[in-house]
């Protein structure tokens, strides 16, 4: 869905490369990003990571832009970029004053194919990227997350998390990222996503004199290992010297492009609060939820949070819950089990259903106000589904009934297409 | 890369908020009100300040503040919790409450259709709460869940050594939201005899900017507030001045299981209303923030990729609050990482910034203002800002100019008055210890 007026110009150049372009002239600001379909998906076991310490690499040089003018350049004419590597992508934007936006093309495209990869560079970065994952593994809420998601995928490669295993960065070549890079940055694996105060046809000539020239590459080839009906509930404990219990439950979830998605969407706005899509706009308070209701009313937590998030292959349903000191994991599983058995006995009221689109219906305005949000949304769906589904979302969530939200919960929320993990204090020596 | 050509960018200022776009009216009672209009987006945002914080609470009532801020919400003698919250989320809004220092802080969002709801509930719990005791006790046991998750973290534990070491007898040397022992102690009679003391809307700050008219929105304004004549009970706390240590002060905080240790360098800086503090700034920029990080960046992470992240802020609130530089180093790194942050800062205090790092600086602080303001939250955060700092309401349109007359000289005169490599504060946290064996 975009506003009036605010139509979205689709093309792909000779090289496969996919553009979409959206005038926005509210501001005099252009929002570019790129959007890559690698991400810690396209790995395997040896060399987790990559994904990742790719995109840090993307930021370390080229012959043109070597390492360190990259950042000047962007920040001395008041931009500001970053990226982000998830399962399924990995993109990179600029936001820039609208003037100054050819910068960014000519960084994008020069990145897509010249980057040094310096072992030096790499050296560096190795201990930067252990740094991050150390950073990570500080959090009790991370340790317990990255083996949820272990167990939750024997086969499927989400099995691991974004930032990799540690025995993979500590050994990962420079062949190893090169090799990565070289395969998945070309035009036919990409999409840009263009925002902002520019005319679509001016615009996109300077985008086809930019990015036109670079060969196409192939789109690489991915065999996706199919994980397996889970045939039983899933249990693990993680324990650590943090005194703060925690509960996770994960329910293996429909991909986007199912039919399920948006019911099971619904769902969880019910059941833990209303939650934004784009990563960057965050959710609603939840405390009129039903889970927050029965645990943090009910005094057995201290928080609780739902996600679901939209991916490529079915991927997990989260709910997760912050033990108060005076309750353990386990009386507060008993307490969240009731509540998901009241949403498999009956349907959800017709005000709740009502609320839950209003609320997705407010986040979605939310999160499409700014140029850079609505150069996100364009590319951001291509990666899991397609701009129509961006589109429609508001209609197909508006159509959903309360008998497709039982349906969802009826087909997903079963103890056996679970994992149930709990952190807990350890008992006896320190955390090794 | 054409670096002869560089200039600075020259800005619309026309484009950023200035006294012929933003409304603003004071109510009899001295809530002041501002509002500036933008159709672009179907949304509104709320923002403000009221006069009370942190530092209207003892000592040994530290948390005080916060719990109060965040029972506003819990009931009013018009709406329960759950009927404060349906209202709110019903709607698909937001409306968040907390305490700092020296003031608090609310910001809500609605669809601009909303914006009466919304403005009503703001009104409702800032002037009518009753604080019921079981959803206190609740609020309570949440927070100290908070603390507890707040004492386990690094950055959290480095930052409260820091305070410490460089703000001894110094309100800033002590947690806003308290300890266990100083929130467990809180009775209801504390909670509310805080309310009815502190609460008024004398300076109460209210910005409003979305797809809703100024005229509107003041009547809807005046007509929830305009009868609200609560006084404070005594006049606005100023915080006293703070200067650097007399030598290097280290804390260390052990706290085992962590991989990473999170390190706190610096002292207090200057406040907003000191005559360095952009200098300061600017020149800040140029130590810790530049591209990925400034200088920091370059020493600790690009060539000794000893830090994910190693950067520098200059609060610059109210009062004295820090000039510091923050990291999270691997434990064994964090010594080298100390090192080479007192190698830069005595680098930064000894010799100018360059003339093409100024001129770098400002282009990016001047450049980004239409990124920064593009928001209604951005928008928003600016009117706030411009108010409670009594900047003028053309203060962004004068920006550009005011950047561009700052010199290195002026850089070097903050940096030599705020930093000194040997007189610094250091917090870490996370199974680094300072001398291993000892």
């Amino acid at each position: 869905m975009t506003d009036a007026g605010r139509a979205v110009f689709k093309t792909r150049l000779s090289n496969g490369l996919e553009i979409r372009l959206q005038e926005v002239h509210t501001a005099p600001v252009i929002s570019n990003w790129i959007w890559y379909r690698v991400g810690s998906r396209n790995e395997k076991p040896g060399t987790t990571g990559v994904s990742h310490w790719v995109e840090h690499m993307q930021f370390k040089g080229t012959p043109t832009f070597p390492a360190g003018k990259l950042d000047r350049v962007i920040s001395r004419d008041g931009g500001y970029w970053n990226a982000f590597t998830w399962l399924d992508w990995t993109a990179y934007f600029e936001t820039m004053p609208a003037d100054r936006i050819q910068l960014a093309f000519d960084l994008e495209s020069d990145r897509m194919q010249n980057s040094q990869f310096d072992p030096d560079e790499i050296a560096s970065e190795r201990t930067v990227i252990i740094s991050e994952r150390q950073g990570h593994e500080n959090d009790p809420d991370f340790r317990l997350s990255e083996e949820v998601q272990a167990a939750a995928f024997r086969v499927h490669s989400y099995h691991h998390e974004v930032i990799g295993d540690m025995a993979d960065l500590e050994t990962m070549s420079r062949d190893d990222l090169y090799g990565h890079y070289r395969r998945h940055y070309v035009p036919a694996n990409a999409v840009i996503a263009i925002a902002g105060d520019f005319v679509i046809d001016e615009l996109l000539v300077r985008v086809e004199e930019t990015f036109g020239g670079i060969p196409a590459g192939e789109p690489p080839s991915l065999l996706v290992r199919k994980e397996p009906l889970q045939q039983g509930e899933r249990r693990v404990t993680v324990e650590g010297p943090e005194e703060t219990e925690l509960l996770s439950l994960a329910y293996h979830a429909p991909h986007a492009r199912s039919g399920d998605f948006l019911p099971l969407a619904v769902l969880d706005s019910v059941l833990a609060g209303a939650s934004s899509l784009n990563f960057f706009s965050g959710g609603l308070s939840n405390k009129t939820s039903r889970l927050y209701r029965a645990l943090v009313d009910g005094e057995q937590a201290a928080s609780v949070q739902g996600s679901l998030a939209a991916t490529i292959d079915p991927y997990l349903y989260e709910i997760h819950a912050t033990i108060r000191p005076d309750r353990a994991p386990e009386d507060v599983l008993l307490v969240l089990d009731g509540e998901i058995d009241r949403v498999l006995q009956e349907p959800i009221s017709k005000d709740e259903l009502e609320r839950a689109i209003k609320q997705a219906s407010a986040l979605f305005a939310y999160s499409s106000e700014t140029i850079t949000n609505q150069a996100f949304w364009m590319g951001y769906t291509e990666m899991f589904a397609n701009f129509e589904w961006f589109e429609s979302y508001m209609d197909q969530l508006r159509a959903v009934t309360s008998e497709d939200v039982l349906h969802a919960a009826r087909t997903y929320l079963l103890p056996s297409n679970r994992v149930v993990g709990m952190y807990r204090k350890s008992r006896g020596s320190s955390h090794a | 890369m054409p670096e002869e050509t560089f200039a600075l960018p020259e800005t619309d200022v026309r484009s950023l908020p200035g006294s012929d776009d933003i409304f603003r009216e004071v109510l009899p009672n001295g809530m002041i009100v501002l509002v500036r209009e933008n159709f672009a987006n179907p949304s509104v945002l709320l923002q403000g300040t009221l006069e009370v914080g942190a530092l209207d609470t003892a000592s040994e009532k530290l948390g005080l503040a916060n719990l109060v801020a965040l029972g506003l919400m819990r009931g009013t003698a018009r709406r329960s919790f759950s009927e404060i919250f349906h209202a709110i989320e019903s709607i698909g809004a937001r409306l968040g409450i907390s305490a700092s220092v020296h003031a608090t802080q609310f910001r809500g969002k609605a669809l601009a259709e909303d914006m009466a709801l919304l403005v009503d509930l703001l009104a409702d719990v800032l002037r009518n709460p009753v604080f019921p005791q079981t959803e206190m006790e609740i609020l309570r046991m949440q927070h100290l869940t908070g603390l507890t998750l707040r004492d386990e973290d690094t950055g959290s534990r480095a930052q409260m050594a820091f305070d410490e070491l460089a703000y001894p007898d110094h309100p800033y040397g002590m947690p806003s939201d308290g300890y266990r022992e100083t929130v467990e102690s809180l009775s209801m009679a504390d909670i509310r005899e805080f309310y009815k003391r502190y609460y008024a809307p004398e300076g109460m700050i209210l910005a409003v900017v979305g797809a809703v008219h100024a005229r509107e929105v003041f009547d809807l304004v005046s007509h929830a507030f305009s009868d609200w004549d609560a006084k404070r009970e005594s006049a606005v706390i100023q915080v006293g001045p703070a200067s650097a240590p007399d030598h290097l002060l280290r804390s260390d905080v052990y706290l085992p299981g962590k991989s990473q240790s999170d390190l706190i360098i610096g002292a207090p800086g200057p406040a907003r209303s000191d005559s360095l503090f952009q200098p300061a700034v600017l020149g800040n920029n140029i130590l810790g923030r530049f591209g990925l990080f400034g200088r920091i960046g370059d020493a600790v992470r690009e060539e000794a990729g000893l830090a994910y992240y190693a950067y520098s802020t200059v609060s610059g609130g109210s009062g004295p609050g820090p000039w510091q530089v923050a990291a999270g180093v691997n434990p064994q790194g964090v010594n080298h990482a100390i090192e080479l942050i007192q190698r830069e800062i005595a680098r930064f205090i000894s010799e100018p910034v360059s003339e093409e790092e100024l001129l770098e600086n400002k282009a990016n602080f001047i450049g980004r203002m239409p990124l920064q303001l593009e928001s209604n939250e951005g928008v928003a955060g600016a009117m706030v800002h411009i108010e409670r700092h009594k900047l003028g309401l053309d203060y962004y349109r004068e920006y550009p100019a005011m950047i561009a007359g700052i010199t290195a000289a002026d850089i070097l005169a903050a940096a030599k008055k705020f930093l000194h490599p040997e007189r610094l504060a250091i917090g870490v946290a996370g199974e680094a210890i300072r001398d291993p064996g000892s």
